[in-house]
């Protein structure tokens, strides 16, 4: 090995970010931005976002991908992921965006990626991205939850929603940073649906912010009242991104644009369930 | 088929880390429960993160799961907080692949790697249903086996374990299947025949066979019971996997969906070690020297990147840096992982050797992340050293340190023993002035270099020169502990680390007892002593009360110095050494006499290779660079040692 190749350490922690741009290396190649979306149901939703986001760099390795590196003593693949989605909750809607060397042909690349993936995640589509588009991080304003709760009739879910909708405020004491403080979570809200009745319960379809005061869908039970449980399956069904104004999802799979102009305030809330259950049966626990 | 999967799914979001208790690792084999099936339970008695990475657990699952006549799964301990809940809710302990109760397989065997997971071993027995004695098992029952360094002395299990197998498992786990097979087709054979037939195997040891009289604090004798002579033999030989390259395993190494402890591709580079540290138990044991040839090195190494996508590869052994020829396989390597152009590959060795090769070796090696660099001296003087065998001198050292210092590192750890036989005070200050010297040189390179003093209680093993040796007690250590945290009080730049002396004399009570430590062991497990190897739930009281309500004392069963003529509690067992080579090594050492390297020097007839009619198998002739450490030898005369020489074209011939 040559001399040239050895890490060079002085190039970690190399700029303080608000620093007048420099020409750099970054700067000097050509990079290329791809955004993956994925689902994550059945066993695998007992995995941590940093072991999700592990799983994600070993399967770009085993495809071979040029992935970007950072520099410095320990270069890591360049991702960047959206929301964290919390242990125990499954999600049709995840995103990743991944930095290239150089373009790659998507054709079939989603597939070849979830073969990669362990059985349980599932990349639904990947597009490219333009180089300026805005992080997933900075993007996302809110985010659809579809939420099980068990031993509760479809009139009494109605009556806790209406009432908690029906507030102007909602003074509540959440923890953050570790400081206790009250909010008004009302704002945080943005709209809460009884979808239907479920075999154990009644199922729920919340809209729930994610900038200024984000709420969680286990902070959303507590303020309804719900025993911990109670809490049956929680999934991600969407992330909304404001654009100029527009809401829209970071990746809309490819369906019939009819389809996405006739969606409601809650679309496919219903839509995991098949595949939860095929996520399954793949391990053999039926 | 049974699965407890739908009564575990809901407590999973309960528990802390669930990802622990769901398998579906890439890798994992998903050969279903079937009746037809000899069925396997490989079971490491601590978390999942732990025992994941155990490399004999899963060399023995892939070796059972190609069998057409037997199937594996594997389980864990698993975490308290699920213990808990799987108790209230009637959750027997379950496998990690279908989530089958683990007393629905035939064998639920253990791997011992450490004295602390003992009180975990009868948790994960009592949690899977099964009494945790042998005496009160019966046909219903699976088979409760063990394997892994810790059964060298497996006596005070022995009340426990209805087998122990001594050695290398490979081939073993093979003919005990065979005896399963057998004994399925024989339906009038009892538990007690199926007991006799496996004692019949070599290297496995059926403890129930055996009884024990005791002479005081010493055990008088250990012989077989029964009317029948040829009940079961009186010695147990230990296994010895001959050439590993025709073990090529884990072909498949589990990649777990959650992270764990050595999160990287493990192969496998060498068995055994020759350089006679008196202390260490798995260089005696493992003995004699296995390489793997250099080409199965570099296939394993590029398929299983290739395979599971990690980015990290290490080499392991007890002393990789003494492979033959390390300098040419990483550089094959890390070539490979260039023209495979999947990002880079970093290759660490696990064991540092302490001089600049060493350093040279990791410089090259960790291209993807750089993380610290260890070394061991063991001990803070070259007197001490030469009493350990660890033939370091304080130059090597230095010339190491400013090696890694020069090639940028900043951290340097180092670890050390103490309450090592015949120290002094001046022995253990020697460690804070090692460590401070060590400082002193990273300074030259970056005013914030550090040097991390790693410092552990002395615990002697079995089958070691210093088993005879009266183990330090818990106040004499944590006395050296005292002193060397005021030296180093002061030392810019040296951290002190220490292990608990508390937990160094539990340990002491298992590494060296008889079956009378059973019922100690079995009290701390029923007053709730599980996970002893985790500071948070570690609690010596329990041991000392569970001591004392038996009769026992510390001091004879921890603190004593042993005799020549007294009969060891693991006499009737064989790690191929003699008895006569350990006591004279022990004599050698007292007079503070070294032994150099038997690779590269002539045989001095420990045992482990005449009395098997083995060798040491190396994959080169050519001996590693920079010099058998600190031995002061001449390495140039290497491919003149008495070694079996294995190379590709030669193995190749030899198989066909």
């Amino acid at each position: 090995m040559s001399e040239g190749d050895k890490p060079s350490g002085g190039e970690v922690n190399a700029q303080p970010e608000d620093e007048p741009k420099k020409p750099n290396l970054h700067a000097q190649r050509d990079r290329f931005f791809i955004r993956v979306r994925f689902s994550e149901f059945g066993k695998v939703r007992f995995i941590s976002h940093r072991d999700v986001a592990r799983l994600f760099e070993r399967a770009l390795r085993k495809l071979g991908l040029p992935v970007a590196y950072s520099e410095g003593f320990s270069p890591r693949p360049k991702l960047s992921f959206g929301l964290a989605l919390s242990v125990g909750y499954e999600s049709d809607a995840e995103y990743l965006d991944v930095e290239l060397t150089e373009k790659v042909d998507l054709k079939g690349l989603a597939q070849r990626f979830t073969d990669a993936m362990p059985n349980g995640i599932t990349v639904t589509e990947i597009i490219e991205l333009d180089a300026g588009a805005a992080s997933l991080q900075q993007a996302i304003v809110s985010c659809i939850w579809h939420i099980e709760v068990l031993g509760m009739s479809i009139a009494e879910m109605e009556a806790i929603t209406a009432s908690t909708m029906a507030a102007t405020e909602l003074p509540t004491e959440r923890v953050r940073k570790g400081k206790t403080k009250v909010s008004d979570v009302r704002p945080s809200i943005l709209g809460i649906e009884v979808v239907g009745p479920t075999e154990n319960g009644v199922a729920i379809a919340a809209h729930l912010a994610t900038e200024q005061l984000s709420m969680r869908p286990s902070e959303l039970l507590v303020l309804l009242g719900i025993e911990p449980d109670q809490e049956g399956r929680i999934t991600r069904t969407h992330q909304w991104m404001n654009l100029d104004g527009e809401r829209c999802e970071p990746i809309c799979l490819s369906e019939p644009s009819s389809k996405n102009e006739t969606r409601d305030v809650f679309p496919g809330a219903f839509e995991s369930t098949d595949s939860d259950t095929q996520a399954d049966e793949l391990h053999g626990v039926s | 088929m049974t699965t407890v999967w739908p009564q575990l799914e809901p407590l999973l979001p309960r528990v802390q880390k669930p990802a622990r208790y769901i398998g579906c690792e890439d890798g994992a084999k998903a050969k279903l429960p079937d009746p037809k099936l000899v069925s396997w339970c490989f079971t490491y008695p601590d978390t999942y993160e732990v025992g994941l990475p155990n490399q004999g657990l899963q060399i023995l699952y892939e070796i059972i799961n190609e069998r057409p006549d037997a199937r594996a799964d594997r389980s864990y301990a698993p975490w308290t907080d699920l213990e808990e809940l799987m108790r209230s809710h009637g959750v027997p302990l379950f496998s990690v692949e279908h989530h089958t109760p683990c007393n629905e397989f035939d064998v639920i065997a253990f791997n011992l790697s450490a004295e602390l997971t003992y009180t975990n071993l009868l948790n994960c027995v009592d949690l899977a249903g099964v009494p945790v004695r042998t005496a009160d098992r019966d046909d219903s029952h699976p088979l409760i086996m063990a394997g892994g360094h810790c059964t060298y002395n497996p006596e005070p299990l022995a009340d426990y374990l209805d087998a122990v197998v001594l050695g290398d498992g490979e081939e073993v786990v093979g003919e005990i299947t065979d005896v399963l097979v057998k004994h399925r087709s024989q339906p009038n054979a009892s538990r007690a025949d199926l007991l006799v037939a496996l004692a019949q195997i070599e290297s496995v040891y059926v403890p129930s066979l055996y009884e024990v009289t005791y002479d005081g604090p010493s055990v008088a004798a250990i012989t077989p019971i029964g009317t029948e002579a040829q009940s079961a033999p009186s010695e147990i030989e230990k296994r010895t996997v001959a050439d590993l390259a025709d073990w090529p395993y884990p072909k498949q190494q589990l990649a777990p969906l959650t992270e764990v402890v050595h999160d990287r591709l493990n192969v496998e580079v060498f068995r055994g070690c020759t350089r006679g540290c008196r202390f260490c138990q798995a260089g005696m044991i493992t003995r004699p020297v296995r390489e793997r040839p250099a080409e199965q090195v570099r296939t394993m190494v590029a398929e299983g990147l290739e395979r599971t996508g990690y980015d990290e590869v290490a080499l392991t052994s007890l002393s990789t840096a003494d492979f033959s020829d390390i300098a040419d396989v990483v550089t094959d390597i890390i070539d490979d992982g260039d023209k495979a152009d999947k990002g880079p590959v970093s290759v660490s060795l696990p064991s540092l050797r302490v001089d600049a090769f060493g350093v040279g070796i990791a410089t090259q090696l960790q291209r993807a992340k750089r993380t610290g660099l260890t070394f061991a001296p063991e001990a803070g003087t070259w007197r001490m050293r030469q009493i350990i065998n660890k033939l370091i001198r304080e130059e090597d050292l230095y010339e190491a340190v400013d090696a890694a210092f020069a090639n940028g590192w900043i951290r340097v750890k180092l670890y050390f023993l103490i309450g090592l036989p015949s120290e002094t005070d001046e022995d253990t200050l020697g460690i804070a002035e090692l460590a401070k010297n060590c400082v002193a040189i990273g300074k030259k390179y970056n005013n914030r270099a550090s040097v991390t003093a790693s410092v552990g209680g002395f615990v002697p093993k079995p089958f070691t020169p210093f088993q005879w040796f009266g183990q330090n007690t818990q106040e004499e250590l944590q006395r050296k502990v005292d002193l060397l945290r005021d030296a180093t009080k002061k030392m810019r730049g040296v951290n002190l680390k220490w292990h608990d002396p508390k937990a160094t004399l539990a340990e002491g009570i298992a590494s060296r007892g008889d079956r009378r430590i059973g019922p100690v062991i079995e009290q701390v497990w029923r007053n709730g002593g599980t996970f002893q190897e985790w500071s948070e739930h570690f609690n010596l009281d329990l041991w000392l009360d569970a001591m004392a309500d038996h009769g026992l004392t510390v001091e004879d069963a921890v603190y004593r110095h042993r005799t020549e003529a007294e009969f060891l509690p693991w006499e009737h067992l064989s790690a191929g050494l003699h008895k006569d080579f350990l006591w004279q090594d022990w004599q050698d050492s007292l007079a503070e006499v070294g032994l150099e390297d038997c690779r590269w020097t002539p045989c001095y007839d420990c045992g482990a290779c005449t009395g098997y009619g083995i060798e040491h198998v190396v994959a080169s002739a050519k001996p590693p660079a920079g010099g058998s450490q600190g031995t002061g030898q001449d390495l140039a005369s290497g491919g003149a040692v008495p070694v079996v020489l294995l190379t590709s074209s030669e193995r190749q011939s030899a198989t066909a």
